[in-house]
């Protein structure tokens, strides 16, 4: 097994040796305890426009466990997602980001808590006048540690990702895939605690969509927390051959167990 | 305090990683540039104004305070005697520094612009002038006046406060119509910059959308803002008020004529007022963009 570590890809056995370390050596960052949860959702509602998109949702997503979510389009997924990092506050009920209540972060504290969680859009927004290798460094130029993506870490993890031969490319010249895959480098560059990817394969073949998500699943063995939005029932099965996931559905406002049928 | 510190020493010092994440502007960034010189090149000419209105009410203010006519207006053959009383009076009188009487060839030199260098003057009744210069404590021109009715009927004091009052004034005003200048100027910059930094942050809303994704604070993304508008404000007023400066220096000599346009500039220390215009112009974009962006940044939200 391979682990990744800021940007570094360890071989078998340093990487299993990291793992147990990760939660430590993050910088600026509170470990996560053993056993605690990582984000929460308690009773939470939210509101746009008059409607109700999401009511009475409550969800806990522990350390190091697998997450679908999945639920026709507009049913909320993508909103839950946001919720999940603060980018939309609840209208009713209470949001948890490792612990700490999302309605007594200022935006400063959100910006450090996004530190901490890796994101993945379907439709995957980059600086588009900086050249792949900064947009993935991203993370780390605006957390001051640009000199983290020097000494060949940041080529370590474009090499896991696949993308090193487009490394000076810029984002435009991407395809769908690469772009996914570029956005999921940038999304683990932090070493975050949590990876949430809403639709990350929507816009990629079924070949592309397979390799993301074994990208996913070797973060998750990692360590890492994973959250995938998703209406992609034949991902969702190929990933429960590789890892315990649970998957969620959301529906008529609300979030539910899946049934046996995934 | 210390985020301000922070911010400040973030313009100077400056982050070649955080620069990048803002896209070049091109076209806007020479369009700052040049609006910061042309405010800067008007703003020197304001201050030229300014101090040398100043100087002139000073000197108009000082020189004609501390000095006052008499004219001696009496028949031609009293003439004489009078203007002698009048000067024995002003030897005893408390405040005078000195007092002379006019020659015949200063009286004519004075109504030449109006009579021509030919004027007989004994053929006219043109009263005797006498100079009066004041110590520092001055005098009291009414125990004067009252001195003079009763030995020298023909003398009439003029201490000049008459029509000093309205030049100092006039000049005081011109004095203030620079200053306001200067502050128009300024806003003028403030509003400038505002609305350049308005419509970048537009702009670039994907790259703020971008930059908040992957964690970067308000105080990082506005920095990038700062810093940018900053800094152009700083050089293209430093390149105005160069320009200005030289202008002000090249301004045509109106020789003896034109005492107030030989004037308008600036003397002494005051040669280095100018390097004022580029920092009060670059304070200016430090806060107009600072406020801008945190404003854009919390609409955001």
């Amino acid at each position: 097994m391979s682990c990744l570590h800021t940007g570094k890809v360890l071989s078998e056995g340093e990487g299993d040796k990291w793992c147990i370390e990760s939660q430590a050596v993050l910088r600026h960052n509170r470990p996560v305890k053993k056993g605690a949860i990582v984000i929460e959702l308690e009773n939470v509602a939210y509101s746009y426009g008059g409607g109700e998109l999401l009511s009475e949702v409550s969800l806990k997503l522990a350390p190091g466990s697998f997450h679908f979510l999945t639920g026709p389009s507009g049913a909320g997924k993508t909103t839950l997602m946001k919720l999940c990092y603060g980018a939309l506050l609840p209208t009713a009920g209470y949001v948890r980001l490792f612990g700490a209540d999302v309605r007594g972060l200022d935006r400063d504290d959100i910006a450090i808590v996004r530190r901490r969680v890796g994101v993945v859009h379907q439709d995957v927004k980059f600086l588009d006048h900086l050249a792949v290798s900064d947009n993935i460094s991203l993370p780390l130029t605006v957390s001051g540690r640009a000199e983290d993506a020097a000494g060949g870490d940041l080529d370590e993890l474009m090499n896991w990702v696949g993308l090193t031969n487009r490394a000076d490319a810029l984002p435009p010249e991407l395809s769908g895939g690469e772009r996914q895959r570029a956005a999921l480098a940038r999304a683990v560059i932090m070493s975050p605690d949590v990876v949430l990817a809403d639709e990350p394969t929507g816009n990629v073949d079924w070949e592309m969509s397979q390799r993301l998500l074994r990208l996913l699943i070797e973060l998750n063995k990692m360590g890492k927390t994973v959250l995938i939005a998703t209406h992609d029932l034949g991902l969702i099965r190929a990933t429960k051959a590789h890892v315990q996931a649970r998957v969620l559905r959301i529906s008529n406002r609300r979030i539910q167990l899946a049934g046996a049928d995934l | 305090m210390k985020g301000f510190l922070a911010s400040l020493r973030g313009v100077f010092v400056g982050d070649r990683q955080a620069d990048r994440v803002v896209p070049p502007s091109g076209f806007t960034a020479q369009l700052t540039l040049f609006a910061a010189g042309a405010m800067a090149f008007l703003a020197v000419f304001a201050l030229a104004l300014s101090l040398a209105a100043g100087r002139l009410a000073d000197r108009w203010g000082e020189e004609l305070a501390r000095s006052a006519t008499i004219r001696i207006v009496a028949p031609l053959d009293q003439r004489a005697a009078q203007t002698d009383a009048a000067l024995r009076i002003l030897e005893t009188t408390r405040g005078v520094a000195s007092a002379r009487a006019l020659s015949d060839e200063e009286q004519q030199a004075l109504l030449a612009p109006w009579f021509g260098p030919d004027l007989a003057l004994d053929a006219l009744p043109v009263p005797r002038l006498i100079e009066v210069i004041e110590t520092q404590d001055g005098l009291d021109p009414a125990g004067l006046r009252l001195r003079l009715a009763a030995e020298v009927p023909g003398a009439v004091l003029d201490d000049h406060a008459r029509w000093r009052a309205p030049l100092v004034r006039a000049a005081a005003r011109l004095r203030l119509l620079g200053w306001i200048s200067i502050v128009l100027i300024t806003a003028a910059v403030a509003a400038m910059i505002t609305l350049a930094a308005h419509a970048a942050l537009a702009a670039n809303a994907q790259v703020i959308t971008v930059l908040r994704l992957v964690g970067a604070t308000d105080d990082y993304i506005a920095q990038a803002f700062i810093r940018r508008f900053t800094l152009r404000a700083l050089f293209g007023a430093a390149a105005g008020m160069m320009l200005g400066v030289l202008a002000v220096v090249l301004l045509p000599d109106a020789g003896e004529a034109g005492t107030f346009l030989t004037g308008l500039g600036f003397q002494g220390w005051h040669w280095l007022v100018p390097l004022v215009v580029p920092l009060l112009s670059g304070a200016v974009a430090f806060f107009a963009t600072g406020t801008a962006a945190r404003r854009r940044l919390k609409e955001l939200t």
